[in-house]
């Protein structure tokens, strides 16, 4: 029943630190006038504007998408601020490829930011609320203990992490956009980086980023017109559950492997390692690519680390994973999750660069988000599904 | 486009302060009358979404509690909006558009009662001209009617008599906050609270939930007698600047109006969740509101304002008169942002 949808138009800012030359405004123009050139559309070609950040806390400003919506373009036009943990990213891709896919709109642009430089992420993630634990602990305090029980449930090697994080820094050299270019990047020097939260060291955590991605969206009907590679969506699925209830399993949620199935369901894959050929997986901190290989069917229970061990998910591996350079690499968090999705129609657009992987038609967008609990997915490819 | 009803609607009292609950707290009954009143579980919920605040709730990630009063096991499909929840319902209608639902749950809350909501409101505004200067919501609201006045288009006894209706209604709604029968002198007889608004041309600062089930065609029909059809649901955002908007009218609510089918028929009901006189009789305008139509039954935002959930209950008052056969065609209004930045239009029919 779903009109079929293409990405034909993508743009991102450069990431950084801090992006001191703009506003918040400007930021998010960036990137949309860099997605509108791409698709080769003006302001008055989009119906309507769909905004995905992380929580407002990060800038201070109580729904920031009220003063942000003239600055690409959405005055007088209908107007979603989407806000689901750190895969809101994914989820703004998949709330602007619905409102096509509905057959609502026909042309719509979704952006999605995080501008942490002006304020702080772990403070507003560790506000204390009254009757309610704090922690205090920021992200990585969060998923520390989590990535221990994936350790010893696997028996994955302890030096795994390590190597996705220089991996990935490895293919952020590859990306003129990534936030982090570590031209020495090293085993010996990720090892011998400080300890932030055991067994999370410094470089296998990721970076806190300004920056923001934007994608044009549009109907078969416009989008099968066009001469240049468009992004095909070829499968969305959104799947969520608790925090915490006894017998929830954190270290491989129900959430993801239920998301995973059904999302390859809908895509009519069922054997993701041979029928994608590349995924951009949300990796906050190192060893989550070896878990979100287990936790998107990828491989089996407590084998994703034999995954990076081999050099599977290396830009030369059977079974490249990102190829941008990740999370790890650039982390603007509302931003985070649609730049996944961004990489993973680039790749099948063939407009990657210097971190394309040859040939590829089918390639997997992953974000995750809250404690481990909310996903959002998405499958696209260079043919029409 | 596929046919798609309202068929359950369930809201907490509006109060000025929630002492002893959380907004989970709030939100548990709200959604357990809510499957009893379609004998629904959550396992029939092809998809789920949600509006609320984190600035209301004064922590990061405020609505992922939320899940916890759904009772998000096994995994949803779930989704949430930093907006009221009229526009998490405009999302789950979209979903069911394209296929990917045919029975959803929509919900909002909020508790502002645990910051000072007109000067929690003032983080909207720019943050690198406007914020500073903290302007609380009244102040700004106030700048709007006095435009609106010093234009002539209204007067300051024209607002009174919005309140008057609006408290007037409320006193047959167990839910509203602010009801009772009140005069038009006796209000302008009121000192200003913000000049020229006085306090009854302001909605009361509400803690409060609410929450919506849509389902599609043959599956509305099967859980509710009279469905209320959605015929029409638009919404449109204005820039925020308000040197570069016309205040004295609502031109987002207009084009909402215009391309929802407002006007092609007559509306017997209509439920307008503007948080000032002045603007319900702007709103009341943009959408070309006449004297055959009962505007807010249910006291509207004026007699019980639970932010966040405040336009998703005026879908669902809507509702309930088409329900009950009391109402043919109806009109739901939700807002945001600051003097009517943003507008979302439903027109619901019962055939």
């Amino acid at each position: 029943m779903a009109e079929l949808t293409a990405v034909v138009g993508i743009g991102q800012t450069k990431y950084d630190a801090k992006r001191l030359d703009l506003s918040m405004p400007g930021l998010l123009r960036e990137a949309a006038e860099r997605a509108l050139a791409d698709a080769g559309c003006g302001w008055e070609d989009i119906d309507a504007v769909i905004i995905g950040k992380a929580p407002d806390l990060f800038e201070g400003v109580m729904m920031p998408e009220l003063f942000l919506n003239d600055a690409i373009g959405g005055a007088y036009k209908p107007m979603l601020r989407v806000h689901t943990a750190g895969s809101v990213g994914g989820s703004t891709g998949i709330v602007a490829a619905s409102m096509v896919q509905s057959g609502v709109h026909d042309r719509v642009l979704c952006v999605a930011y995080e501008k942490q430089s002006e304020s702080n992420a772990t403070w507003a993630l560790s506000i204390a609320v009254p009757f309610s634990l704090a922690t205090v602990a920021g992200a990585g305090g969060f998923f520390a203990p989590l990535v221990r029980g994936y350790m010893r449930r696997s028996g994955a090697p302890e030096d795994t992490g390590i190597r996705v994080a220089v991996k990935d820094r490895q293919n952020a050299l590859k990306n003129p956009l990534a936030h982090l270019h570590l031209e020495d990047i090293s085993f010996d020097m990720v090892a011998s980086s400080p300890m932030l939260w055991d067994p999370i060291r410094y470089l296998e955590t990721c970076p806190s980023s300004d920056g923001a991605c934007a994608m044009v969206m549009e109907k078969e009907s416009l989008a099968s017109q066009r001469s240049g590679k468009v992004a095909w969506v070829h499968a969305t699925e959104m799947k969520s559950e608790p925090t915490m209830f006894s017998g929830r399993d954190q270290v491989m949620p129900q959430a993801s492997l239920d998301n995973a199935a059904s999302l390859y369901k809908k895509a009519g894959i069922t054997k993701p390692r041979e029928e994608l050929d590349c995924a951009e997986i949300y990796v906050p901190f190192s060893w989550f690519e070896p878990m979100w290989m287990e936790g998107m069917l990828i491989t089996e229970p407590n084998e994703g680390w034999k995954m990076t061990y081999e050099g599977a998910t290396a830009l030369d591996g059977d079974f490249p994973v990102n190829m941008s350079g990740g999370v790890l690499s650039s982390n603007p968090i509302g931003a985070s999750g649609l730049i996944r999705f961004a990489e993973a129609a680039l790749q099948v657009r063939g407009m990657a660069e210097a971190h394309q992987v040859d040939g590829a038609k089918r390639a997997l967008g992953h974000a995750y988000g809250g404690g481990s609990q909310y996903f959002s997915t998405w499958i696209v490819g260079s043919e029409k599904p | 486009m596929r046919e798609v009803a309202v068929v359950g609607f369930t809201q907490s009292p509006s109060v000025r302060r929630e002492p002893d609950r959380n907004e989970v707290e709030v939100l548990i009954p709200v959604i357990h009358a809510l499957r009893e009143q379609t004998g629904l579980s959550s396992a029939d919920f092809d998809f789920i979404c949600s509006g609320s605040s984190d600035y209301l709730a004064g922590q990061s990630f405020a609505f992922v509690s939320g899940l916890d009063a759904v009772g998000a096991w096994p995994p949803v499909c779930e989704s949430h909006v930093e907006m009221d929840g009229a526009w998490a319902l405009y999302e789950a209608w979209v979903k069911i558009q394209m296929g990917y639902a045919d029975v959803a749950l929509v919900y909002g809350f909020g508790k502002p009662s645990m910051g000072d909501l007109p000067l929690t409101m003032a983080l909207q505004l720019d943050p690198y001209s406007v914020m500073p200067l903290w302007p609380d919501a009244i102040s700004i609201a106030g700048l709007q009617a006095r435009h609106c006045l010093e234009s002539g288009s209204m007067s300051e006894r024209d607002m009174a008599e919005r309140a008057v209706r609006d408290r007037a209604h409320a006193k047959d709604n167990v839910n509203a906050q602010v009801k009772g029968d009140f005069t038009v002198d006796g209000i302008l007889a009121d000192p200003y609270l913000a000049n020229p608004l006085r306090k009854h041309d302001c909605a009361p600062i509400s803690d409060g939930a609410s929450a919506v089930i849509l389902a599609a065609g043959d599956r509305a029909s099967e859980l509710c007698d009279r469905p209320a059809w959605i015929r029409g649901i638009e919404h449109v955002c204005e820039p925020m600047d308000l040197g570069v908007r016309d205040l004295g009218r609502s031109r987002s609510t207009e084009i909402a109006a215009e391309k929802a089918g407002v006007r092609s028929d007559k509306v017997d009901v209509a439920e307008l969740s503007a948080p000032f006189t002045h603007q319900e009789i702007l709103v009341e305008r943009a959408l070309g509101l006449g004297d055959s139509t009962t505007i807010n039954p249910s006291g509207g935002a004026l007699a019980g304002n639970p932010i966040m959930a405040v336009g998703l209950s005026r879908i669902g008052e809507c509702a309930t008169r088409i329900w009950s056969g009391g109402a043919d065609r109806t009109v739901a209004h939700a807002t945001s942002g600051p003097c009517l930045q943003q507008n979302l239009v439903c027109v619901l029919e019962g055939s």
